[in-house]
């Protein structure tokens, strides 16, 4: 049966049912069982179904524990690491890059690597250039990984038990301001396809290529698109690598236009790489030169002040479709946006701090 | 110590011998392309340990790593082919001289980025201990890699959950050419830093492969009953270059005086003299022995030799585990 669920509680639903599922599936975290708030709630109430073993607080030590997950992982475990912040991650490329990614090749495929990595993307409420980074590109670089960014609580769920049984590193990539969101998940077991693409939304005029929270702007993009009799079609990435690249070239060619909407840095990026993508096999199905709204080159200010004008919102995204079919830009008010809450908060319910 | 027991821990660094100086006799050749750290000197600490446990046990290693592996067992034709690159290799060629491995006697790998498989090995106790098997695991380290931050994460864990690791570290005082004086404080031994940290840890003699032995057995045994981990510091001597078949002592970075006086030391001379004079083995037991094991190795680099490479396809091949 499907009921609406908000994609925190997704998130737990799919952790709970991998570990009631397979013994050999543990959790480790920084505060995991200590947090009052079950790291956003997402692991709320498990520590006492499954104990403190399975449900893991850990030393405050990022590169070795994340070591300890991959030797585990050696011997018949399947660990699921959290950081409640993605920066923290940071101290543990070592073992992610040169060790957890590279193994199952370099060894000529004598093991495999079952172990997941659930990292938050913080934003907002100032949090700042060390608590808010989105570093997809980077770990979406890297061969032998494996990078999801569920933007529903359907997804949420499918993909982390997708993770979870998968038998290789997993960076799974959730973003703070999709964790509150509603959304029809079924019960029971089932899983996301890591590496399949999902059309959010059809349309025939222009293709949106987003990720993560950035196919949430882009839905609101097209609502007001249509009001225009623009038809955008909102793809969900759903899986950077390896990434679904007939599904976006097909959407593509039908429509002839693209913009790649990634909540992240420019240069080098994710949005790079769809546009790249898109050059290089159907320039010529493209009615109008490829686009990319994404921040700007930048670390993330703390001040709501400059962060405000650093996140790219629908409005961006609807004058980029604009300009490419040859439409003057608009501005918020033109078309009638009116923001409930403050642009540094998820919602109005938000109070701060995360 | 009893005969076999002697017998057995002379053969295990024999081998060892045998195959680093094979390599580095042939290394000029040019057909093994990859890069190789030898172990000529230092055989003593992994005959040691690995005879201390079983297959069941597991073990890692890092950039020096062919005397662990022989000594766990691992096989000997499949790291003579990895390093020749042949899809024969423990790796199928994919990995080369620093990436050796084989499960069958729970040689769980080696890597060459100082200290990474510590935390790896620790990571594979704490899952036995999660899964509740009674395994040991070995943990072989140098000297840099107590420098690594990971090094002290990993130790820190293993005493927080009390795991079966024995941790072993050959101080052989050298970082490539960084000599121990200019990164470590010489008031200070490495055994009682990781002593500091709350675990049972002991320093033997690296060269002297009964010593070894005994303290190996009783880390083993005190992991194996619950008693948590040991560290173990031995040391040693590197005889060749950090890298490469070559002597360099001419570089300037050690005397040659040094180097001599640990050569006086050889870990398998010096069990060779005392088998001879206790009667253990005539002097003719030990030629056929060493024979013997030659021939293994001679087999081995033939095998090596006359596998293929493999094949293009491979190249895409297992960059994802099914």
């Amino acid at each position: 049966m499907t009921r609406d669920v908000k994609f925190f509680q997704a998130i737990n639903e799919a952790t709970d049912l991998c570990m009631a599922r397979d013994p050999s599936v543990y959790l480790m975290g920084l505060h995991v069982p200590a947090d009052p708030k079950g790291v956003f709630g997402t692991v709320s109430g498990l520590r006492k179904k499954y104990g403190p073993d399975r449900m893991m607080d850990m030393p405050t030590s990022e590169n070795g524990m994340t070591g300890v997950a991959v030797g585990s992982a050696l011997v018949g475990m399947r660990p699921i690491m959290v950081h409640q912040r993605i920066e923290f991650a940071l101290l543990a490329v070592e073992q992610i890059i040169n060790q957890a990614a590279n193994w199952h090749y370099m060894f000529g495929g004598c093991d495999a690597m079952p172990l997941v990595l659930r990292l938050i993307i913080g934003r907002g409420w100032g949090q700042g250039p060390q608590h808010s980074q989105s570093l997809q590109a980077m770990f979406a670089h890297i061969p032998g990984l494996k990078v999801v960014m569920p933007a529903t609580p359907h997804d949420a769920k499918g993909l982390l038990i997708a993770a979870v049984e998968d038998n290789n590193p997993v960076i799974y990539l959730e973003h703070r301001w999709l964790h509150n969101i509603f959304g029809p998940v079924p019960e029971g077991h089932y899983t996301v396809p890591i590496g399949k693409a999902r059309k959010a939304r059809p349309g025939r005029d222009v293709t949106v290529v987003a990720t993560s929270y950035m196919v949430l702007e882009s839905l609101r993009a097209a609502d007001l698109l249509a009001r225009d009799g623009i038809e955008a079609e909102v793809v969900d990435v759903r899986t950077l690598r390896p990434l679904d690249t007939e599904y976006i070239l097909e959407s593509v060619t039908r429509t002839g236009r693209v913009v790649a909407v990634d909540g992240a840095w420019r240069s080098v990026g994710f949005a790079a790489e769809i546009l790249a993508l898109v050059a290089e096999r159907i320039y010529g199905a493209l009615k109008a030169a490829p686009k990319r709204v994404t921040f700007p080159d930048l670390p993330s200010p703390s001040t709501p002040a400059l962060a405000q004008h650093f996140y790219p919102r629908a409005v961006h995204i609807v004058n980029e479709v604009r300009t490419m079919l040859g439409l003057k830009e608009v501005t918020e008010e033109q078309l009638g946006i009116q923001h409930e809450s403050p642009l540094d908060v998820p919602d109005k319910a938000f109070t701060g701090p995360f | 110590m009893n005969p076999a027991m002697a017998r057995d821990l002379y053969i295990r660094m024999l081998r060892i011998r045998l195959v680093e100086e094979k390599i580095a006799e042939l290394y000029p050749e040019q057909q093994m392309r990859c890069p190789v750290h030898l172990s000529v000197g230092q055989e003593a600490v992994a005959a040691g340990v690995c005879a201390a446990v079983g297959s069941e046990d597991y073990a890692v290693s890092s950039h020096r790593s062919h005397a662990h592996y022989l000594a766990k067992g691992g096989d000997l034709r499949a790291m003579m082919a990895e390093l020749y690159g042949r899809v024969t290799g423990c790796c199928k060629g994919k990995g080369g001289s620093m990436h050796l491995i084989d499960r069958s006697v729970g040689f769980l790998g080696a890597v060459p980025i100082v200290g990474s498989t510590i935390p790896i090995g620790v990571g594979a106790a704490f899952g036995t201990f999660l899964r509740k098997e009674r395994r040991v695991t070995v943990v072989f380290l140098g000297d840099g890699a107590t420098e690594e931050g990971v090094f002290h994460e990993a130790v820190n864990f293993a005493v927080l959950r009390q795991l079966p690791v024995v941790f072993v570290c050959e101080n052989n005082f050298f970082s490539v050419y960084s000599s121990l004086a200019v990164r470590q404080p010489s008031t200070r031994e490495i055994y009682e830093l990781a002593r500091g940290y709350g675990l049972e840890s002991r320093q033997g003699d690296g060269n002297d492969v009964e010593a070894v032995y005994g303290l190996a057995k009783a880390a083993v045994h005190r992991a194996r009953t619950g008693g948590g981990p040991t560290f173990l510091e031995f040391k040693t001597y590197r005889w060749r270059e950090h890298c490469g078949p070559h002597y360099d002592n001419h570089l300037g970075y050690r005397s040659e005086q040094e180097f001599e006086e640990w050569k006086r030391r050889c870990p398998i001379a010096r069990l060779k003299q005392r088998l001879l004079q206790q009667g253990v083995e005539t002097q003719q037991d030990l030629d056929k022995l060493e024979a013997t094991l030659a021939d293994e190795v001679e087999e081995a680099v033939a095998f090596a030799k006359a596998s293929p490479f493999p094949e293009l396809q491979l190249l895409g091949e297992h960059l994802y585990a099914p």
